[in-house]
C-alpha cells in the first residue's frame, strides 16, 4: 500500500487519518445512544487525539540538526499551509473568536481582517526570502545579515518577549480545556497539557511539530465546521451558512430595534452580582459605528495585527521548512486559506448562536421569555452552575431582557451545540479541537523560544565549538525548561495581569519588522542601525504601554492608541531610528551586498547551508 | 542594467502592486464602512460582509495571484528553480 518514501505518501497517511477520525466521531455517536456518559466521551476525545499526536511525535524523532530545526526542509507546499494555519490558530482564536464577534460586532472584526490580511505582507516582503536564506531561527537571520552577536541577541531579546506573552495564554487554554473534559483541577490541568505538548515536540524538534500540527488541524477545522453547518441546516437558515445567512443578520438587526440594545452600568452590574467578565449583548450585530475615530479604531487595530502577523518568528520559521523558494510563497497562500475556513466560520457561528438565543421563533430563544422557564432549561442550569452564564432582572418584571442575560465568551463556541440541541459527541468534538488549537500553538511558540536560545544563544554566542549531539540535548533542555516556567505562570492564574494576546503582535511589530523587512528590501541597513532601531522600538513601545495600560499607569490614549495598539508607537521609533542611523554610520561591506544580492534571487544555493 | 537589477526592479514594482490590493482591502474600504454598511452583497450589509468574509477571501486570492506571477517573473530573467 506504501510505495516510496513518507513524503510521497503523505495524501495516503493524513487521508486515512482523517478517515480514522470521522469513524472516531461515529463511534462516539453510537456510544453516546448506547448510554455512555458525556463525561466518559469528553475524555476519550481528548485522550483519543492527544494519544495520536504523541504518537506521531515519537514517530518523527531525529538526531540531525537539520531535520531537528528545519524538518529536513522538505514539508510540502499544501501541508505546510496546514501546519501553519494550527501554528497560528490559537486555543484563543478556537474558542473566543466567535464570542468576541458575538459581542463587539463590526468593531471587534478588525481583528479578522488584521489577522488574516498580515499574510500578504509575509508572501511579499519576507517569507521567500528568508526561505533562500536558509536560517534555522529569525535572529538567525537578523545575526548574519547585519553580522554580529550584538545584533543577534537584540533579535533574540524581541522574539523572547514577544513568544512568551503569547504562550503563557496558550498553556493557560491548554490546562483549561484538560480540566474541563478530565475533570481535574485546573493546575493539575496545566501540567497535563504542558506534558501533551512537550510529548509532540520534544523528540523530534520542528519535523515532529510540524507532523503534529497537521493532524492537529485536520481535527480543528473539523470541530469547527460541523457545528456551524449542522445548526444552520437545523434552523432552516441555509444549506450553506457562508453564503446564505443574510436573512439572519437582517433579523438579528430588527430583533435588536424591538429589545432594545441597552449598556449596563457597572454599578449595576455589580449590584446584581453578575461575575467577572461575563457580559451582555450591547452593541448591533452588523452596524458600524459613524465618526472618523470609530473609523481609526478599526484600521489601526488592523494595522498593529497585520504587521504584528509578519513579524512574529514562530509563523516565519514555518516557512523555512519548505523545499524551495516558490514553494515557500505558494505555501503562504496555502496557510492563508486554511485560515480562511476557520475565520470566516467564526461570524456565521456568532450569528446563529445569536439568533438560536434571540429569536422567538425558534424553540431555543430565550430573550422575552419568563425568567423561571429560562432558569429550569437543562443547559443553563448546567452552565449557570459553572459561572459561565448569568441572569440579573433588573427591572424586576419577571421577564429576560436582552440586556439581563449574561455570557463568558467563550461559551458562544463551548455551549452553542447545546443550546441548538445537537448530540453531546459534538460538545466532546469541539473541546478536542480546542485542545488541537491549544496545543499547536504552545508548541509552536515554544520551539520558537528554544530554538532560538539553543542555535543563536548557546551555539553561536557561547559554545560554537559544540557537536551535534550536545547541541540537540541542549535545545531539548531548553523546551523543557521554557515549558515548565510557561505552566509555570499558567498555573498561578495571573494571565489576566500579563494582558491580551495582542500585546504579543504589538511587541514583534515594535521590534522586529523593520529590521527583517530593511534586511531585505533595503542594502544600505547597517548592523548599528537595526541594533539601535530594535532596541529603541522595544523601548518606546513598551514604555507607552507602561503609560496608557489601565492596570500600570493608566493615562488617557493618545489619538485613540490604547494598549491594544501600542505598536504603532514602536514600529515607527524602530523605522526612524534604523534609517537614521543606518544612514549616519558606514556602508554594510561589499560581502555583506553581495549577500543581499544573492537573497533576492531565487535560483542558486541558499546563503547558510543545510547544517550550520 | 544587469539582469540581476532588471529582475528585481520588476520584483520590487510587482511588490508595490500587490501591497496596493491588500492596502484597498485591509484600510480603503473600511474608511467608508459607515457609508458603504447601506448596500447589501449576497443579503448581508456590504462593510459587515467585507469584515466577515470579503476581505479575507480579496487576500486569499491576492496571494495565490501574487505568488504565481512572482514564479513568471522569475522565469524570465532565468532565476527559476528547478525541481528537486
Amino acid at each position: 500500500m506504501f510505495k516510496g518514501g513518507f513524503i510521497q505518501n503523505l495524501p495516503k497517511i493524513y487521508g486515512l487519518y482523517t478517515g480514522g477520525f470521522i469513524v472516531f466521531i461515529l463511534m462516539m455517536a453510537i456510544a453516546e445512544q448506547a448510554g455512555v456518559t458525556a463525561k466518559t466521551i469528553g475524555i476519550l476525545f481528548v485522550a483519543f487525539t492527544v494519544a495520536i499526536y504523541a504518537l506521531i511525535g515519537y514517530l518523527s524523532r531525529t538526531v540531525q540538526v537539520d531535520a531537528y530545526y528545519l524538518a529536513g526542509r522538505q514539508v510540502p507546499t499544501v501541508f505546510n499551509g496546514m501546519a501553519t494555519a494550527a501554528d497560528w490558530m490559537s486555543g484563543a482564536s478556537f474558542v473566543a473568536l466567535a464570542g468576541g464577534v458575538y459581542f463587539g460586532g463590526y468593531s471587534y472584526m478588525a481583528f479578522l481582517v488584521g489577522w488574516t490580511g498580515g499574510y500578504v505582507l509575509v508572501s511579499t516582503l519576507l517569507a521567500p526570502y528568508l526561505r533562500k536564506f536558509g536560517c534555522y531561527t529569525v535572529p538567525d537571520f537578523i545575526g548574519t545579515r547585519y553580522g554580529g552577536n550584538g545584533v543577534r541577541f537584540c533579535a533574540v531579546l524581541v522574539l523572547v518577549l514577544a513568544s512568551f506573552t503569547y504562550v503563557t495564554a496558550q498553556i493557560n487554554a491548554t490546562g483549561t480545556i484538560a480540566a474541563r473534559a478530565l475533570g481535574i483541577p485546573f493546575e493539575a490541568g496545566v501540567w497535563v497539557g504542558l506534558v501533551s505538548i512537550l510529548l509532540c515536540s520534544m523528540l523530534g524538534g520542528m519535523r515532529a511539530v510540524t507532523w503534529t500540527q497537521v493532524a492537529q488541524y485536520i481535527v480543528l477545522i473539523i470541530a469547527y465546521l460541523i457545528p456551524v453547518f449542522w445548526i444552520s441546516n437545523k434552523i432552516g437558515a441555509g444549506v450553506f451558512p457562508h453564503l446564505m445567512l443574510g436573512d439572519e443578520v437582517a433579523r438579528i438587526t430588527e430583533l435588536e430595534g424591538q429589545f432594545g440594545l441597552a449598556k449596563n452600568s457597572a454599578a449595576d452590574m455589580k449590584a446584581a452580582g453578575v461575575p467577572g467578565g461575563l457580559k451582555s449583548i450591547a452593541v448591533a450585530h452588523a452596524g458600524v459605528g459613524a465618526g472618523g475615530m470609530a473609523v481609526w479604531k478599526y484600521i489601526s487595530l488592523a494595522i498593529c495585527m497585520m504587521v504584528g502577523t509578519a513579524s512574529l518568528p514562530h509563523i516565519l520559521m514555518r516557512y523555512f521548512t519548505t523545499p524551495s523558494v516558490k514553494s515557500a510563497r505558494k505555501s503562504v497562500a496555502w496557510s492563508l486559506f486554511f485560515i480562511f475556513l476557520l475565520y470566516s466560520s467564526a461570524p456565521m457561528l456568532a450569528t446563529l448562536s445569536k439568533i438560536s438565543l434571540m429569536d422567538p421563533n425558534l424553540s431555543t430563544g430565550i430573550i422575552g421569555k419568563s425568567i423561571a422557564d429560562v432558569q429550569s432549561i437543562e443547559w443553563v442550569k448546567q452552565w449557570s452552575s459553572q459561572k459561565q452564564v448569568f441572569i440579573a432582572d433588573f427591572n424586576g418584571d419577571g421577564i429576560l431582557q436582552l440586556n439581563e442575560w449574561f455570557m463568558r465568551t467563550g461559551v458562544v463556541v463551548l455551549a452553542t451545540p447545546e443550546v441548538a440541541g445537537l448530540p453531546y459527541v459534538i460538545s466532546g468534538l469541539v473541546a478536542a479541537g480546542g485542545m488541537a488549537a491549544a496545543m499547536s500553538t504552545a508548541d509552536g511558540l515554544i520551539l520558537a523560544i528554544a530554538n532560538a536560545l539553543s542555535h543563536d544563544v548557546y551555539y553561536n554566542m557561547i559554545d560554537p565549538k559544540a557537536d551535534v549531539r550536545k547541541r540537540l540535548i541542549v535545545a531539548r533542555v531548553l523546551l523543557v525548561v521554557i515549558g515548565a516556567a510557561g505552566a509555570y505562570i499558567a498555573s498561578m492564574r495571573i494571565t489576566s495581569i500579563l494582558g491580551a494576546v495582542a500585546w504579543a503582535f504589538d511587541f514583534a511589530m515594535s521590534g522586529l519588522f523593520f529590521p527583517l523587512v530593511l534586511g531585505v528590501w533595503w542594502k544600505r541597513a547597517t548592523r548599528e542601525g537595526a541594533i539601535a532601531g530594535m532596541l529603541s522600538g522595544l523601548t518606546a513601545g513598551t514604555a507607552y504601554l507602561i503609560y496608557v495600560y489601565p492596570k500600570f499607569l493608566g493615562n488617557p490614549a493618545w489619538l485613540g492608541i490604547d494598549h491594544l495598539r501600542f505598536g504603532l508607537i514602536g514600529a515607527p521609533v524602530c523605522l526612524v531610528v534604523m534609517v537614521v542611523v543606518s544612514l549616519m554610520t558606514k556602508a554594510p561591506d561589499a560581502a555583506t551586498q553581495r549577500m543581499v544580492d544573492e537573497v533576492r534571487v531565487p535560483s542558486g544555493k541558499s546563503i547558510l547551508g543545510r547544517a550550520h | 542594467m544587469s539582469n540581476k537589477e532588471k529582475h528585481w526592479q520588476k520584483t520590487r514594482g510587482h511588490m508595490i502592486m500587490t501591497l496596493c490590493l491588500w492596502a484597498f482591502f485591509s484600510m480603503v474600504i473600511f474608511l467608508f464602512g459607515y457609508e458603504i454598511n447601506s448596500m447589501s452583497f449576497l443579503g448581508y450589509p456590504l462593510a459587515y460582509y467585507m469584515t466577515a468574509q470579503g476581505s479575507l477571501l480579496a487576500f486569499v486570492i491576492i496571494i495565490f495571484w501574487f505568488a504565481n506571477k512572482q514564479e513568471k517573473i522569475d522565469e524570465e530573467f532565468g532565476f527559476g528553480e528547478k525541481e528537486d
